[in-house]
């Protein structure tokens, strides 16, 4: 039975009572280190401030998933440990891991606590989520963002766990969990390090005439012009010259967001127990919108009625919006 | 429209210049007393802030006379009003229309929306710019309100009419 719960971003603490206030079924956050997918400057929870977001959460009554979604480096568990540690006394309600060490010192150390397949450890067939399920005793999947919705529905019938899809924000199209795009320019891991494009190597120029070209590392990963709409500086989604497009063209993805919200009834009707929203960097505002938006949507939904759902492309990359695999193969 | 537009059309000016000069002197109190009483009722922000808390900021709402510089350390808080040909060298500047930036800092905007619609323009360190952005998103309530509080009924209704002048403002772009 699909419950539709609500999985929302909380970069900050004001972001996670935002959240809650909102009417997220859960939260999701991370500590301020590489332990999680948002290592971002000035972004997370000290270990005080998520003791203090899981009573607020717990006393609205709203779950909190705590993100040890990279992978250690070899030998280099114990970061990961310390956090688990720190989460299962604080007494949140799952880790969010994607390493299968990470995994099983969890498995060990505290089983009372669920355990939740991260999109990073990239499980998108029936026998890799039921092999972590086994090992593991993982209770739910994020399944990555390149399945359709018929083959969402099959994987339900055969694995034996919940299913959590995202639904709305940033969309890369990389084999999750496996890029390496990052490392490449910067020399620091979005997988082990936990940040996609560094805030410390971006920067963004602006030209006379209003155009702005967009940094990472020195190399110029995209150029908008004056009235063009921009995206984030991520090198998935720059825009390259190549022999054949001498003019530039977007190689891999141009900046847009994931937004499924006319999907709703079909992914609930094909057993999709959580509906994830991204966007841990993000402004109080933009939590405010989005959860409310789709708090309204489900609600619709599982009352019976048509979700009224409010338009949220301002809030988007680019200011465009797909549903992405989940639609079509053809996409991309 | 973008920002550009806003900041491309300004005629420089000696009569503009000394107009900005004297904009600067008058509004400095109120700057003051702004960033230490902000600095006082939310000492939380500082640690977000963390290495960027001795970075110097250029924040430039684009149709005032005038450019705010910010150095948010707190041992020696700095903000103040700039005449933007007199700028100090910042290691981040920050640039949108004054009541954009404004709704940022009460996150009644969202920051990356903005960006992506070319509203509100960074450049120089951006992670000192992303740090500023997550302290700032972490302060609970209004900072506007705040400020507006401090003058009393008027400054409230000053806040309530310049919000509600750059609400019409741009509900009349989206139409264009
Ligand atoms: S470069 Fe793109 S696909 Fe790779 S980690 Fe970053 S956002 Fe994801």
């Amino acid at each position: 039975m699909s419950l539709a719960e609500l999985i929302c971003p909380a970069g900050t603490p004001a972001a996670l009572r935002t959240a809650v206030d909102a009417g997220a079924d859960a939260v999701y956050c991370g500590f301020q280190d590489a332990t999680n997918a948002r290592n971002f400057p000035g972004l997370n929870l000290t270990p005080d401030e998520l003791a203090a977001s899981v009573v607020y959460a717990h006393a609205h009554g709203t779950k909190v998933l705590l993100a040890l979604n990279t992978y250690p480096p070899a030998g280099k568990l114990d970061l990961w440990r310390h956090a688990a540690d720190t989460g299962a006394r604080l007494g949140v309600d799952a880790f969010i891991v994607a390493d299968m060490g990470v995994a099983d010192y969890i498995a060990h150390a505290h089983p009372q606590v669920r355990l939740h397949l991260s999109v990073q450890a990239a499980a998108s067939s029936p026998e890799a989520i039921r092999y972590y399920c086994e090992s593991f005793g993982v209770k739910r999947v994020v399944l990555p963002r390149i399945l359709t919705i018929p083959e969402i529905r099959q994987i339900r019938k055969e694995i034996p766990c919940e299913i959590e899809t995202f639904i709305f924000g940033n969309h890369g199209l990389m084999v999750e969990g496996r890029c390496s795009l990052t490392n490449y320019l910067t020399g620091q891991s979005t997988n082990m390090d936990g940040v996609c494009s560094p805030a410390s190597d971006v920067e963004y120029v602006r030209d006379a005439d209003g155009s702005m070209s967009s940094q990472l590392a020195g190399f110029t990963i995209d150029r908008f012009g004056p009235d063009e709409k921009a995206g984030y500086p991520t090198i998935c989604k720059g825009r390259y010259t190549a022999p054949h497009r001498p003019e530039g063209y977007y190689a891999f993805e141009e900046p847009v967001s994931l937004n499924l919200s006319r999907l709703l009834p079909e992914l609930i009707d094909a057993g999709v127990h959580a509906f994830k929203i991204e966007g841990r960097q993000r402004s109080k505002s933009y939590v405010r919108g989005v959860v409310r938006a789709f708090r309204a949507a489900v609600d619709d939904i599982k009352a019976g009625r048509k979700a009224n759902i409010a338009d949220l492309l301002a809030l988007t990359e680019g200011q465009k919006q797909t549903q992405g695999a989940f639609e079509t193969k053809k996409w991309r | 429209m973008s920002i550009h537009a806003d900041v491309n059309t300004r005629p420089p000016g000696p009569g503009r210049t000394a107009a900005a000069r004297l904009a600067c002197v008058l509004i400095q109190p109120f700057l003051s007393r702004v960033v230490h009483r902000t600095a006082a009722r939310h000492p939380s922000l500082f640690a977000r802030l963390g290495p960027h808390q001795t970075t110097d900021f250029l924040i430039d709402p684009v149709e005032l006379p005038f450019a705010l510089h910010l150095r948010p350390d707190p041992e020696a808080l700095v903000f103040r009003a700039v005449p933007r040909d007199a700028a100090p060298h910042t290691g981040a500047a920050i640039r949108g229309r004054f009541l954009l930036l404004l709704e940022l800092v009460d996150a009644e905007q969202d920051g990356d929306a903005a960006f992506f619609s070319r509203d509100l323009e960074v450049s120089g360190d951006t992670e000192a710019v992303v740090r500023l952005r997550n302290a700032l998103d972490d302060i609970d309530g209004s900072l506007a309100e705040e400020t507006a509080a401090m003058f009393g009924a008027p400054g409230r209704a000053m806040l309530a009419r310049l919000r509600r002048a750059y609400l019409n403002d741009t509900k009349g772009q989206e139409c264009i």
